[in-house]
C-alpha cells in the first residue's frame, strides 16, 4: 500500500510540475486575448490574432522571411505559414469567408478560373491578386564532372514516357528507347539517364513539365498540332514522364537530392534555383537552351525554365484580421522584393520596377480580380 | 537416415550388439550440437547488425549534429549615442542602423555601398534585436560604448565551423574573397569565436538559421502531450478496466476488443483525416493548435493504452481478488483498491510507450495544420504550434546549409526526450513491479 501512495504522489508531482511550466505564459496570454476579442463581430467562432498562410511549397521559403521579419519588427503576431502545395492552398483558401479559413495562399501558378469560381461560390468574392517575383528550375549535377548543356527537346526525348519514333515516322509513338544521353542527342555524353526529380504532387514538377518538356514536345511539329485537335492527348503525351527508373522520385525534399547528386556524379537534379544558390561548391547548373540559370539570367528571362510566383489575398479578411494591411505592405515593400531585398538573398528573382509599383499599387488600393478574365 | 539406421542394426545383430537408443543419440549429438551452434550465431548476427546500425545512426546524427551546440559571435563596440534612441519609446528605435555604424566603424576603409552591403551580411540580422533587448534591459547603457557579442550570419557560422571551405575558388563559396579577409580582421584582433548555441535552446522557428531555436517546437510537443495524456489516460484505463473486470463476456465486447486491437495497428495518418473531418470541420476547432493536436494523437495512442493496461489487469493473480471477495468486499473495492494498484504500473509503461510514440508523430497533424512555419511561442493549447518532429522536418527541406546541423541537433533533442520517456518507464516499472 505504501508503494501505491508514493506512486501517486509521484503522479501528481509530475502533472503538477507540467502544469506549473505551462501556466506562467499563459496568463499573459489571457490578458491579450482578452484585449482582441472585441472584433470578431457576428461570427461566433474565436477571434484569431495572427494572420494565416497557406500554399504553395515554392513560395514558402519567401513568405516565412516576410512573415519573421513583419513579426519581429511590428506589435502584430508573426503570421503563421503552412506549406500545402499550391492546389491544396486554393481549396483551403476558397472554402469560405471566417477566422477558420486561411486569409492568404501563396501559389506557384496563377489561379485556374475553376478556382476562382469555387471562391465565389463559397462567397469569397474579392480575391487580390499579388506576384511577387520569379523563381528558376534548374537542372543540375555534381560538380566533379562537366556541365550539362541541354535543349528542352533533349529534356523531353530523355523524360517522356512516349517519345516519337526514332525512324522519324510522323504520328507514332514508340516507348522511351533512350538509355543514355547520347543516345538523345549525339552531342551529349553517354552517361546514363537518371534525373532526381520532384514528386507528381509538386508544383515544382508541374512547372517543369510545362515550360521544359512540354515546350520540347512542340519541337514535334505533328505533336505541337495535336495540341489543337486533340488536347488531352497532347498533355499525354508532353505531361507524362517515364517510370521505367531513369526518372527518379526523390521527394519532396530538395536537400536530400542535392546530397544524392554530390554522390552520384552521373545524376541531374531537378529543383528551385534558391537550392543551387545555396550549394554553388556542390553542383552546377546545366545550360538550358544555351543559357546558364544564373540570378540575372532568369531575372531578364533569357533563361526559360522560370516561373512566376504569386499570392492572393482574402479582401473581406483584411480590416477583420489585425495586421493584414501591414503584412502586405511588409510584403511589397522596396527592402523586401526589390533588387537588393532580404528576399533577392533567399533566392527570389525580383521583377522589373515598373511591374512592381503595379503590384504595390495593387497592394495598398486592394483591387480584386475577375474571374472572367483568367 | 532412421531407416537406415535400423536396417544397418538389423543387418549387424548377427555378429554384434544390437544399438542402443543412446547410440543413436550418441551419434546425433555432434549434429545437434552444430545446429544449436549455429541457431545462436544467428540470434547474435542479427544482434549485431542492428547494433552496428543503431550505431551508425547515433554516429551520424551526433557527427552532423554536435557543432549546433555552438554559434558564432563576433564582438562589436556599439556606440549608443542618445540622439539615437527614441526616448519615449527606446524599443522603437533603429538598432538596425547603429549596429550598421558599429560596422561600419570597425571597417573605415569600406566606402562602396556594395561593398558595405557584403559587409553588413556577415551579420546577423538578429544583432539589432540583440541590441535592442539590451538597451531595454538595461537604459543606462544609452551614452556609452557598448562591447557586445552579436551573432554572426550563418555563412560566416558556417565558415567558422569549416563547412564552407576557404580554399575554393571564389564562386564556388557563399563568401567571397574580401568578406573572408574581413572576417581575417575579425579573427586577427580576437573578435569572432564559438560560444554555446543558447538561442537554439530559447528561441522559436526562424528562416534565418542563427536565430531558429527549438523551444518553441519543444513547448508545442508540451502542450500537445499535455492533451494526450489528460485525455487518453483516465480514459484508456477506464476502458480497460471496465472491459476486463466488469463487462460481460458477449459478442458485443469481442467485437469491441478486436476494433481495439485493429486501430493499433492503423496507419497514423488516418487518425489525422478523422481529425480534420470531425474535429476541424465539424466542431470548428482551431487549426493547427495543440489542443486538436492533443485530441488526434490521443485517438492514436488509446489503442495501445487499452492493450497495455488490460495485459496489466490480466497479470494480477486471480488469488487476490479471490481473498478481497473472501474479506466481504464489493466488487468495486476489489478494482479499486486492491487489483488496480497492483496493475498501476504496467498501465503507466503502457501509457509512457504510447506518449512516447505520440510524441515522433507527425503524419496525422499535417492534416490539422500543425506542419506549418510558427515563430512565436506557443503560450496555451489554443495558440498554433508546431511540435518537435514537425520542426526536424521542416529544417530538413530549408535550403540554407547551417540547418542541416540544426536539423541533426534537434533530432538528437527529441532522442533525448524519448529515451528519458521510456527510461522513466523503466524505473517505474523496476521500482513500483510485484512478482508473483
Amino acid at each position: 500500500m505504501k508503494k501505491t501512495v508514493t506512486l501517486a504522489a509521484l503522479l501528481l508531482l509530475l502533472t503538477g510540475s507540467l502544469s506549473v511550466i505551462g501556466c506562467g505564459p499563459k496568463a499573459d496570454q489571457a490578458a491579450k486575448d482578452g484585449q482582441q476579442t472585441g472584433q470578431t463581430g457576428e461570427e461566433a467562432q474565436v477571434a484569431r490574432d495572427y494572420i494565416s498562410i497557406v500554399g504553395s511549397s515554392t513560395v514558402y521559403p519567401f513568405a516565412t522571411v516576410v512573415a519573421e521579419q513583419f513579426g519581429k519588427t511590428t506589435d502584430f503576431k508573426t503570421p503563421k505559414i503552412e506549406s500545402t502545395g499550391s492546389g491544396g492552398g486554393f481549396k483551403l483558401f476558397s472554402a469560405g469567408v471566417g477566422v477558420e479559413h486561411p486569409d492568404i495562399t501563396n501559389a506557384s501558378r496563377r489561379i485556374k478560373k475553376s478556382e476562382c469560381e469555387k471562391c465565389a461560390e463559397n462567397g469569397v468574392t474579392e480575391v487580390v491578386e499579388i506576384k511577387i517575383g520569379y523563381d528558376g528550375i534548374v537542372m543540375a549535377n555534381s560538380k566533379s564532372v562537366e556541365p550539362f548543356n541541354l535543349s528542352r527537346k533533349d529534356i523531353f526525348l530523355a523524360l517522356a514516357k512516349d517519345v516519337p519514333n526514332p525512324s522519324g515516322a510522323e504520328g507514332e509513338l514508340v516507348p522511351n528507347p533512350y538509355k543514355t544521353w547520347k543516345d538523345v542527342n549525339p552531342e551529349l555524353p553517354e552517361t546514363k539517364i537518371e534525373v532526381l526529380g520532384p514528386p507528381p504532387t509538386s508544383g515544382t514538377r508541374d512547372a517543369f513539365v510545362e515550360l521544359a518538356m512540354e515546350t520540347g514536345a512542340k519541337e514535334f511539329a505533328w505533336i505541337k498540332a495535336l495540341k489543337k485537335e486533340d488536347k488531352d492527348k497532347f498533355k499525354q503525351i508532353s505531361h507524362t514522364v517515364r517510370e521505367d527508373g531513369a526518372y527518379i522520385e526523390a521527394g519532396e525534399n530538395d536537400n536530400l537530392i542535392v546530397q544524392k547528386l554530390d554522390a552520384n556524379p552521373n545524376a541531374l537534379g531537378i529543383f528551385g534555383f534558391s537550392f543551387l544558390d545555396q550549394n554553388t561548391d556542390k553542383i552546377q547548373g546545366a545550360f538550358i537552351d544555351g543559357v546558364k540559370p544564373t540570378f540575372s539570367a532568369i531575372s531578364d528571362g533569357s533563361y526559360v525554365l522560370s516561373r512566376p510566383l504569386f499570392f492572393y489575398v482574402k479582401e473581406a479578411h483584411v480590416g477583420k484580421i489585425p495586421g493584414m494591411r501591414e503584412y502586405l505592405a511588409e510584403f511589397t515593400s522596396e527592402k523586401a522584393w526589390g533588387d537588393e531585398g532580404y528576399l533577392t538573398e533567399k533566392g527570389l528573382i525580383p521583377m522589373p520596377k515598373e511591374e512592381r509599383e503595379k503590384y504595390a499599387t495593387v497592394a495598398e488600393e486592394l483591387i480584386s480580380i475577375s474571374c472572367d478574365k483568367l | 537416415m532412421n531407416k537406415s539406421n535400423k536396417q544397418a542394426g538389423a543387418g549387424s545383430s548377427g555378429t554384434s550388439r544390437r544399438e542402443r537408443t543412446i547410440d543413436i543419440v550418441n551419434k546425433r549429438l555432434e549434429k545437434r550440437y552444430r545446429k544449436e551452434k549455429r541457431f545462436r550465431l544467428y540470434g547474435m548476427l542479427s544482434i549485431i547488425a542492428s547494433v552496428l546500425f543503431l550505431a551508425f545512426l547515433l554516429t551520424s546524427i551526433v557527427s552532423n549534429g554536435y557543432s549546433a551546440f555552438w554559434q558564432t559571435y563576433i564582438k562589436l563596440d556599439v556606440q549608443l549615442d542618445p540622439d539615437m534612441i527614441d526616448k519615449e519609446d527606446p524599443g522603437r528605435s533603429n538598432y538596425q542602423g547603429i549596429i550598421k555604424q558599429a560596422i561600419g566603424a570597425y571597417y573605415p576603409e569600406v566606402k562602396d555601398r556594395k561593398e558595405r552591403r557584403e559587409l553588413y551580411s556577415l551579420f546577423s540580422s538578429g544583432a539589432a534585436f540583440q541590441l535592442r533587448d539590451e538597451v531595454l534591459k538595461n537604459p543606462a547603457v544609452v551614452g556609452t560604448t557598448l562591447s557586445l557579442w552579436v551573432l554572426a550570419d550563418d555563412d560566416v557560422d558556417m565558415l567558422m565551423k569549416g563547412h564552407i571551405k576557404r580554399n575554393v575558388p571564389e564562386n564556388e563559396r557563399r563568401l567571397n574573397d574580401k568578406q573572408l579577409q574581413w572576417i581575417a580582421k575579425l579573427e586577427a584582433g580576437k573578435r569572432i569565436e564559438e560560444r554555446f548555441n543558447t538561442t537554439f535552446f530559447t528561441a522559436g522557428d526562424s528562416r534565418e538559421p542563427e536565430l531558429a531555436g527549438i523551444w518553441g517546437a519543444v513547448k508545442g510537443s508540451f502542450y500537445t502531450m499535455l492533451v494526450t495524456l489528460a485525455l487518453s489516460f483516465p480514459i484508456g484505463i477506464a476502458a480497460a478496466v471496465y472491459l476486463e473486470e466488469f463487462a460481460p463476456k458477449n459478442l458485443a465486447t469481442d467485437f469491441i476488443e478486436v476494433n481495439i486491437n485493429n486501430l493499433a495497428a492503423v496507419p497514423s495518418i488516418v487518425f489525422g483525416l478523422l481529425g480534420l473531418a470531425v474535429f476541424l470541420n465539424f466542431f470548428g476547432m482551431p487549426r493547427s493548435t495543440p489542443l486538436v493536436g492533443g485530441i488526434v494523437l490521443m485517438l492514436m495512442t488509446l489503442p495501445t493504452i487499452i492493450i497495455a493496461s488490460r495485459a496489466a489487469l490480466k497479470a494480477v493473480p486471480p488469488s487476490i481478488r479471490e481473498a478481497a471477495f473472501g474479506v466481504g468486499s464489493s466488487k468495486l473495492q476489489v478494482v479499486t483498491s486492491h487489483v488496480l494498484p497492483l496493475a498501476l504500473p504496467g498501465m503507466l509503461t503502457g501509457t509512457i510507450i504510447g506518449m512516447a510514440q505520440a510524441l515522433g508523430e507527425t503524419a496525422p497533424l499535417l492534416m490539422i495544420g500543425m506542419v506549418a512555419f510558427i515563430v512565436d511561442i506557443p503560450g496555451g493549447f489554443t495558440d498554433p504550434a508546431a511540435v518537435m518532429p514537425v520542426q526536424i522536418y521542416l529544417w530538413a527541406d530549408s535550403p540554407e546549409r547551417a540547418f542541416v546541423e540544426r536539423t541533426s541537433a534537434a533530432i538528437m533533442v527529441l532522442l533525448a526526450f524519448l529515451i528519458s520517456m521510456n527510461a522513466l518507464a523503466v524505473v517505474m516499472r523496476k521500482r513500483f513491479e510485484r512478482r508473483w
